[in-house]
């Protein structure tokens, strides 16, 4: 590990009315990749955001390879070799690859024109480094998310980048994809460059960080080398709880054999996503479904809910054989699917909390064409506090809120049509340790009173701390189905990367 | 009361208010007889049809389209009224007004149904339209004008029949605009137009149909066009080929004015009627100062635009209060 080359002392940034940055302490040395560690709203986006020049601190300073550092905007903090690769993946989905790589410092040839074969030619050099096999006139919308990083970290290099921030890389990609990312992640370190990795997924922590800081509630809480770390230490540090905390009790499920089956799927396929799915959700269970990213089973489930085509398929809900074209008519069913990307697919943003919470099911309680407002505020009432959402008041907007509690508008939008069947797709990700607890405790509460859930997860410990019966996706194919007994991290995760059935077709 | 105003003041129109009112103070230190009861009559006259059709083009807007087939709506619209009451003047003039809503309310369902089940993007689909609308009234008036002289003295006061005071054109103006606020704040239709304008994706996932949406937000364009066109006509005595030409933009700039956002899901109708009276008192601003007409237009479009971007840089600063106080 090289020398020291990053440190913020005492650093603190405030916002009207509130704390984000506390004097903040925190030190890089060169040639370590450092885990950034802390619920959402611990202040790491803030601590980022000053690194990047998007914020000044409001006291405090920052010493870059021994100098006072000064950022007035992020122009400065690229030219001082500082750069960001963003969750989002900041890129131009119409530009090539070269183009995405210099933008921001294209390079220039005599006459101040720009000198694309030099570009061409230095992107090629870079795309080998991070071990990206295309060209560098691809467009960056043709790659995967997993390119797109790594396209990200050539910019990165393109910059001679000292120090370089990845905020969440992971957080779209496979198992697989990670695992060369953390490869060329591992490579720049030994080439000297510091790594902030930002990360709530503390199974890749470990893998790839050697050094952690911790923050929570803006103050620096502690740091070390993370082989004298594990993740009850990092837990504690990060919430001051005991990670057997985590999953509630759970007894399991009465007569579980016996129970009728509340949706059972048959025989689902779609060319090129998924093929001969089936499996029953049994009254009263939380059947967590697993896979890697790109198994097809959020496709499954938003087919079974009308969403999406499907080729072929049936669906039958407490024995009945059900046609759902839309949500309408899932609704009428008594499901509710929670989606996976709250922004994007759970909220309008622009709406009050309360008009979200109703939307569903706005024109069921308007009295003829005209709205409701006192069952509307009573039904927000109801289960936006039994979801315990923090806010000003209902008619807040739902962009004014905090992922957590944005999260929470979501679930209390679908719980409120009061559903027999819930499908929860990534109902715990991207939210702090907190309100996960806080999920966790509901959703198997909603079981204990006899709903029936499925939970799709990306996230091992969240399916086996969770269900009772787990089913494996793995390719658009139905990999296995575990009872929680029977089931651990080893068997699960096999059957997700398809190793049992590999072996089968060997012999 | 206290409590009425700081809501108020909240909001994004009551930039817009302020704005208006410091046009009015400013133009009356010039010319006093601006705020006159006479001045705010013709103002009010003259705003009244972009009212109107503003209210129309605002619901297109809100589920993040443009409808840039409004003025030839009004075109096509105002000629087959005024021609159908000089084919038949005996019949009583006050039906062309519904008729026309209701003949408009077909047009803009033929654009919504070329977004909904064509697939085409609104502004694609209405500029369409447009030239279709455009090209039949050519085509039926090959250059010829249907004029005053033809048309029925009830036609002809349709918009200037004084009612309290104030002409029935302003009236129908505000019954319209009284409709549209109902509508979007008080019916589950126009939550739900919002939630679609909002977020397209999570709105299909909560149930909102997108076809009913996409065609209900046209069908109000058109059929408060087509209310529009009728008042039109007879105001101003003359259906031709060129009736409302550029009409589309000034209804597009007076939703933006009145804080309607032009990627959809935000804005209020009550801004819309505003943004169109504001509108209208600049026009009417630049005559009572007695500006050259040559520099009128570049006038009109500066006042505009300056009026837009304090609104938004008003309205960004908000945001940003808000975003740091989140971003902890």
């Amino acid at each position: 590990m090289g020398q020291t080359i990053l440190e913020m002392r005492g650093v603190s940034k405030f916002f009207p009315g509130i704390k984000a940055l506390e004097g903040v302490d925190f030190s890089m040395r060169s040639g370590e990749v450092h885990a950034l560690i802390g619920e959402n709203g611990a202040g790491k986006s803030t601590l980022v955001k000053v690194l990047t020049g998007v914020h000044r601190p409001s006291s405090g300073e920052l010493l870059f390879k021994g100098e006072a550092l000064e950022l007035r905007d992020p122009t400065d903090a690229r030219r001082a070799g500082i750069a960001a690769i963003h969750q989002d993946a900041s890129m131009f989905p119409d530009l090539t690859v070269a183009e995405n790589v210099f933008s921001g410092h294209l390079l220039r040839g005599r006459a101040g024109l720009l000198d694309w074969r030099a570009m061409r030619e230095r992107a090629r050099e870079l795309l080998r480094r991070v071990e990206l096999e295309v060209p560098p006139d691809a467009l960056v919308r043709e790659l995967s998310v997993a390119e797109r990083h790594l396209v990200g970290i050539a910019r990165a290099l393109s910059e001679d980048a000292s120090l370089v921030i990845m905020d969440e890389p992971t957080s779209a990609l496979s198992l697989r994809e990670a695992r060369d990312l953390f490869r060329i992640v591992r490579q720049l370190r030994d080439e000297g460059v510091a790594i902030l990795f930002i990360s709530h997924k503390f199974d890749e922590l470990f893998e790839v960080a050697d050094s952690y800081t911790v923050l929570r509630d803006g103050r620096y809480v502690g740091s070390g080398a993370m082989r004298d770390a594990t993740v009850d230490s990092l837990v504690r540090m990060m919430a001051g709880r005991e990670m057997g905390q985590l999953f509630p009790e759970r007894p399991a499920l009465e007569g579980a054999a016996e129970r009728p089956a509340a949706l059972s799927v048959e025989g689902f396929s779609r060319a090129g996503t998924y093929r001969d799915v089936s499996f029953e959700l049994r009254s009263g269970e939380i059947l967590g479904l697993f896979g890697l990213v790109g198994a097809g089973r959020s496709e499954v489930l938003r087919s079974v809910m009308g969403l999406e085509g499907r080729d072929s398929g049936t669906v039958k809900v407490f024995g009945r054989e059900a046609r759902i074209r839309g949500p309408r008519d899932a609704l009428k069913l008594g499901m509710a699917l929670v989606p996976e990307d709250r922004q994007a697919q759970g909220l309008i943003l622009e709406m009050a909390i309360g008009a979200n919470v109703t939307l569903p099911q706005v024109a069921d309680l308007a009295k003829g064409p005209f709205l409701n407002p006192a069952a509307e505020a009573e039904l927000t009432k109801e289960y936006g506090s039994r979801m315990e959402i923090r806010a000003a008041g209902w008619g807040e907007n739902a962009k004014n809120l905090s992922g957590g509690n944005q999260q929470k508008v979501v679930l209390a939008k679908w719980l409120a049509t009061e559903p027999r069947i819930l499908i929860l797709d990534e109902p715990t990700k991207g939210i702090d340790v907190g309100t996960k607890a806080a999920v966790h405790a509901f959703v198997a509460d909603l079981a204990s009173k006899g709903m029936s859930i499925v939970m799709i997860s990306s996230e091992l410990p969240e399916v086996l701390g969770m269900s009772d019966r787990i089913l494996v996706m793995h390719e658009g194919r139905v990999a296995a189905l575990f009872d929680r007994a029977d089931a651990d991290e080893d068997s699960v995760m096999r059957a997700a990367l398809g190793a049992d059935e590999e072996r089968g077709a060997a012999s | 009361m206290k409590e009425l105003l700081k809501r108020a003041a909240k909001r994004k129109e009551a930039t817009l208010v302020l704005l208006f009112a410091l046009l009015c103070a400013l133009v009356s230190l010039r010319a006093p007889s601006y705020l006159s009861g006479k001045n705010v009559n013709t103002i009010a006259n003259d705003s009244a049809l972009l009212v109107i059709a503003s209210l129309g083009q605002f619901l297109v807007i809100l589920i993040g389209g443009i409808d840039l087939s409004v003025a030839s709506n009004i075109a096509l619209v105002g000629m087959t009224m005024s021609l159908a009451n000089v084919a038949f003047p005996g019949l009583p003039a006050a039906l062309l007004l519904p008729g026309g809503s209701a003949m408009g309310a077909a047009t803009g369902a033929f654009t919504g149904l070329l977004v909904a089940y064509g697939g085409l993007p609104p502004i694609i689909a209405s500029l369409g339209t447009q030239c279709i609308y455009r090209g039949v009234v050519y085509l039926v008036l090959k250059g010829s004008w249907v004029t005053a002289t033809k048309m029925s003295p009830g036609f002809l006061a349709l918009p200037n029949t004084p009612i309290l005071g104030v002409s029935s054109m302003v009236w129908i103006a505000a019954l319209a605009a009284a409709a549209v606020i109902v509508f979007m704040r008080y019916t589950a239709s126009g939550r739900e137009v919002y939630a679609y304008g909002g977020n397209k994706t999570a709105a299909l996932f909560a149930g909102v149909r997108s076809r009913k949406v996409e065609i209900l937000a046209f069908v109000a364009s058109g059929a408060l066009a087509g209310l529009a066109s009728v008042l039109w006509v007879s105001r101003y005595g003359v259906a031709q080929s060129e009736t409302a030409a550029g009409f589309d933009l000034q209804t597009v700039a007076a939703c933006v004015l009145g804080g309607v956002s032009m990627s959809g899901g935000s804005g209020a109708a009550i801004g819309v009627a505003i943004g169109a009276l504001f509108f209208g008192a600049i026009n009417n601003a630049l005559t009572v100062v007695r500006l050259s007409p040559f520099y009128q237009m570049a006038l009109q479009g500066f006042v505009i635009l300056f009026a837009i971007v304090s609104n938004t840089l008003i309205d960004r600063r908000n945001q940003m209060k808000l975003a740091a106080r989140r971003s902890v």
